[in-house]
């Protein structure tokens, strides 16, 4: 009873896991077509042969900028994750007072439209000497990312018991200590989906880096962007490149997407 | 045991982060030992050198880069000492390029040099705002004067101060025809309006659904300024520009209409093509004409196309005799941070060498008169011959005529007219739009 | 003492990023509200004032009713679709089928993914030409005999902009079926035993007893959903390009601002926006304090 009914359940799943592939299954065998195969009528055909030279070229136009993309979100993710962990810490299990007024005034930092901050956002850069390389990106991924990781840590530590710190507490830890040996352990499933949500969003920005880094530093966004030119656009070594970009990120949703699940499912079902 | 799992795996994401970030400084390091490192903070420091110029454009594919790059090996020839950083960046016909120079200029970090649509583009957004030098010493110096046209200057100055090197000449207003299409017709390349119309009719009765291929919203844009042209005759578009002509006239009012009727003959889902797209669809038979600059030419000889085989020109029909241009150059802004390697770009930029090494890659001509002929194929002599003897106009949409703020809200107006074909709307709309930021105030 | 001192470090902990949240949040949001008082247009700032002026121009300015248009049918349909498919497909996989994982992570993925990189292959796919110069959806339809599903996508007339918003489900529903599905992880079995004992069917089940369990987890996903679907901006850009019909504040902020110089009104667009963001999340902030509180 229970298998056939799950036997016809399959139909609607690969229906959508066909909606879900096709956009990929465009971009990788268009990358591995030759140019005079590229077009938009022939858009579905596979590949006569494969042109591995497509993903070579893209692979040498980007990689310095793959380089920048690293060393770019490593530091902003963990940093990021650091801070939203201790803010969420405080917020939520040693609060002082006003605590509950400045969570929601972190939060609320999440919502503003990042175009309509570009000029002051630049201006600030540039007066403080981080304008036009990675470490002033950094900085900006780190802050904007304060009202998610923090909203993450919070709600996570908000669920676990009271008495766990009060226990703490009475054998004489002070507040680093409870953070240090209680918290900080029990949040690493928040950190792995932290660590991942910033990994992604500092991987895949744009708007940022195209507007505070110069060509020396230029993630591979900016890259990928400027590789398709005016005229004629070689869209083969287009989606290899694509391709490329997108392999960092969807190889840690692919090995650490349960983990990632897990942690989300961790925070966001409390309560 | 769900731990059992866990744990390990974090272990060995936290591990690779962090062998990552330790991989990263060392990167960084070395490269920076002399200037504190490859970073634009860093290449500020290293800015004092003075041995560097960096040089912002939209230019970072096709054609286009590769003129650039022929360019800049002149300059490197000319001035091997002297660093060239490329500092292009990519998108939305130049939109996102220009939003990184405002934001740059904002905050007080102009580029040695950057890209500009001679004309209006740049007095009215950058020499209002007291960002550029006048470059007339460059003139003198170079004798520039004497070979650049004298219909040219005028619009590239101020007050008797030029402000930009003009690097190569555009034309806007070519109408690109498909000779099989015309030929088996029994068609002429239209020369004025009413022919083209007629042929336009012609063309429908006999089956072909959209004789007039059109792209996205800044294609219909050059379409408008063509027609207006053809309809205004060249004294009352200039006039109109000026702020002498009266938008809200009669004029006026029949050239919009000519343009909704141009607009009755192109494809419907020319909202979802690009320029090339709809360039493509007159060398694949889909459509018979297509208004688009001369740029074109230059992607149909990439496709492998074959001129006048595969496709031919002419003026758009009713504006013989006129060549309305546009032209990318380069400026000298005030306080620029390596102001004599950015002279040195201009003064490479402005030379015949430069010139010659770019515009036949780019697919335009010379800016300069001399050029040598032997490099430039069978449209672009005739383009050549044509800047020589017409008559010159600006283009709207490429920066001469109107300045950002006016062609922004004229572009909006264009914008609603698409949608909703309201010929007096359009008409208040541009009034408006010339009281609120062009020369009727 | 010791407490003290603990307080003293908590509020050391949290005041380097209260320091920067108060800088480039608040104090960005501040000189944004400024320049759209003023009279800045043109590269050179010009704060000189115009009160509310801008918003003014904003109320009549018919380019601006398009965009309030097109947000709404916008956020409708992508908040909609991705709560729907989400719900679908999070129930689906918690039927305890093989290859559940597989699934999930397929799901998941297009999250990871930016639209500088898909954003082409969605112009491609929906590409609205038909007869000879078919291609995209259209031509893989008219392949598999499915002609009546051709459209002209966003080209449509009016509506065009909810085609827009199948690439932006196409991203985001597999997160809000990561959340359904810790949601129904969360119910205990009892919950639905309990049910079943009572004679309730499997659709019973699910409509009166399951959804009712999930509704915190859809208030959540409708913000975080919701919040996304007001700055929509670079996917449109990358999938239809800049055009009237498919316009939005986002959109229309950027082009007046750096194409334009109205800097003025750029920011009046920039500060609208904010606004009707926050008039989503400050009730929803306050809710969920508050159920907490009672907790």
């Amino acid at each position: 009873m229970k298998t056939q009914r799950a036997s016809w359940l399959y139909l609607p799943l690969l229906l959508m896991a066909a909606f879900y592939i096709l956009p990929m299954y465009i971009m990788l065998s268009t990358g591995f077509k030759s140019f005079a195969e590229v077009s938009l009528k022939t858009m579905w055909n596979l590949p006569t042969g494969i042109h591995l030279e497509n993903f070579q070229r893209a692979y040498e136009a980007l990689a310095p900028n793959l380089w920048n993309s690293v060393r770019l979100v490593v530091p902003a993710a963990i940093i990021s994750s650091i801070l939203g962990s201790l803010n969420g810490f405080v917020l939520a299990k040693w609060k002082f007072r006003g605590a509950d007024l400045i969570f929601p005034l972190i939060l609320f930092g999440m919502f503003i439209p990042y175009q309509s901050i570009l000029i002051p956002l630049v201006e600030f850069m540039k007066r403080i000497n981080l304008y036009g390389g990675i470490w002033g990106l950094v900085l900006t991924h780190v802050i904007y990312g304060i009202p998610i990781t923090t909203l993450t840590f919070r709600n996570y530590y908000a669920g676990i018991p009271v008495e766990l710190v009060e226990a703490s507490r009475i054998d004489g830890a002070g507040i680093l200590g409870v953070y240090w040996h209680i918290m900080l352990p029990l949040s690493i499933p928040s950190f792995v989906v932290v660590l991942i949500w910033q990994f992604t969003a500092a991987w895949n920005d744009f708007l940022f880096a195209v507007v505070l880094t110069k060509p020396a530093s230029w993630p591979v966004t900016v890259a990928l962007n400027n590789l398709a030119g005016s005229q004629i656009i070689e869209w083969n070594v287009q989606m290899a490149g694509s391709f490329l970009a997108a392999l960092p990120t969807l190889l840690v949703y692919i090995f650490l997407g349960r983990y990632f699940l897990r942690g989300l499912l961790a925070g966001a079902v409390k309560g | 045991m769900r731990k059992s799992k866990f744990w390990p795996m974090v272990v060995v994401l936290l591990l690779a982060m962090a062998l990552l970030s330790a991989c990263a400084t060392p990167a960084a390091a070395p490269a920076g030992d002399a200037a504190a490192g490859d970073e634009g903070t860093a290449a500020e420091a290293a800015g004092d050198s003075a041995n560097q110029v960096e040089v912002f454009s939209w230019w970072t594919g096709g054609g286009e880069a590769a003129g650039l790059e022929a360019m800049i090996g002149v300059f490197n020839a000319e001035y091997p000492d002297i660093e060239f950083i490329n500092a292009a960046v990519a998108g939305g016909a130049g939109t996102n390029a220009r939003a990184v120079l405002a934001t740059r200029l904002q905050a007080g970090d102009a580029p040695d040099s950057w890209q500009g649509h001679a004309g209006q583009e740049l007095i009215g957004t950058y020499v209002a705002a007291d960002q550029l030098e006048p470059v007339n010493f460059l003139f003198e110096e170079n004798g520039w004067l004497d070979v650049m046209p004298e219909t040219l200057i005028p619009l590239i100055s101020q007050n008797g101060n030029i402000y930009s090197v003009p690097v190569n000449i555009h034309r806007a207003n070519v109408l690109w025809y498909n000779p099989g299409i015309l030929a088996d017709n029994g068609l002429e390349a239209p020369t004025d309006l009413d022919s083209w119309f007629a042929a336009m009719d012609a063309l429908q009765a006999a089956g072909v659904e959209a004789p007039l291929a059109m792209g996205e919203q800044w294609t219909a844009m050059h379409l408008f300024e063509t027609v207006l042209l053809s309809s205004l005759g060249p004294d009352a578009y200039d006039a109109v520009w000026s702020g002498e002509g009266d938008w809200a006239g009669e004029d006026v009012t029949a050239a919009l209409e000519n343009f909704a009727k141009t607009l009755s003959y192109t494809n419907s889902d020319a909202s979802a093509l690009t320029w090339q797209d709809a360039s493509r669809l007159v060398v694949d038979g889909d459509a018979a004409f297509n208004v688009m600059g001369d740029w074109a030419e230059g992607y149909f000889r990439e496709i492998g196309m074959a001129p006048q085989e595969d496709y031919g020109w002419t003026p758009v029909p009713g504006s013989n005799g006129n060549f309305q241009f546009l032209s990318d150059s380069f400026v000298l802004p005030v306080g620029a941070p390596h102001r004599d390697a950015a002279i040195a770009w201009l003064t490479v930029a402005g030379s015949q060498a430069g010139q010659d090494a770019f515009n036949p890659v780019k697919g335009s001509i010379p800016a300069r008169s001399d050029g040598d002929r032997s490099l430039y194929g069978e449209y672009l002599l005739s383009a050549m011959d044509d800047w020589a003897s017409d008559r010159v106009v600006g283009s709207l949409t490429h920066g001469v005529v109107a300045n950002d703020a006016w062609k922004s809200e004229i572009d909006t107006a264009l914008g609603l007219f698409l949608t909703n074909s309201d010929v007096a709307a359009f008409q208040d709309a541009l009034v408006n739009a010339c009281a609120a930021a062009g020369p009727c105030q | 003492m010791s407490l003290s001192r603990d307080r003293l470090i908590s509020i050391a902990l949290v005041s380097p990023s209260i320091l920067a949240v108060l800088v480039f949040v608040y104090g960005f949001i501040f000189w944004s509200v400024r320049v759209s008082m003023s009279n800045w247009v043109g590269l050179l700032p010009d704060y000189s004032w115009a009160g509310l002026a801008n918003y003014r121009n904003l109320m009549h300015d018919p380019r601006f009713h398009i965009d309030v248009r097109n947000t709404v049918i916008f956020t409708v349909l992508f908040v909609a679709g991705c709560l729907a498919l989400g719900l679908i497909l999070a129930v689906l996989l918690d039927q305890g089928l093989r290859g559940e994982t597989f699934f999930r992570n397929l799901f998941l993925f297009p999250m990871a993914i930016s639209f500088i990189v898909t954003g082409v292959v969605w112009r491609w796919l929906m590409n609205p030409a038909q007869g000879s110069r078919i291609s995209g959806l259209n031509l893989l339809f008219d392949k598999m005999g499915l002609d009546f599903l051709i459209n002209q996508w966003y080209t449509t007339p009016y509506w065009g902009i909810g085609f827009i918003a199948i690439p932006a489900i196409w991203q985001m529903s597999g997160y809000t079926m990561a959340l359904y599905l810790g949601g129904l992880r969360s119910i205990p079995d009892e919950v639905r035993e309990a049910a079943r004992v009572d004679g309730a069917s499997e659709w019973q089940l699910y409509r009166y007893v399951i959804l009712p369990l999930l509704s915190p987890i859809t208030l959540t996903a409708m913000i975080i959903l919701g919040h996304i679907s007001l700055k929509v901006f670079d996917l449109i850009v990358a999938v239809a390009g800049k055009q009237l019909p498919l316009d939005v504040p986002a959109i229309y902020m950027w082009t007046t601002t750096f194409d334009g110089g109205f800097y003025n009104r750029g920011a009046a667009i920039g500060i609208l926006l904010l606004l009707s963001v926050a008039v989503l999340v400050i009730p929803y902030l306050r809710y969920t304090l508050r159920t907490e509180a009672e907790l």
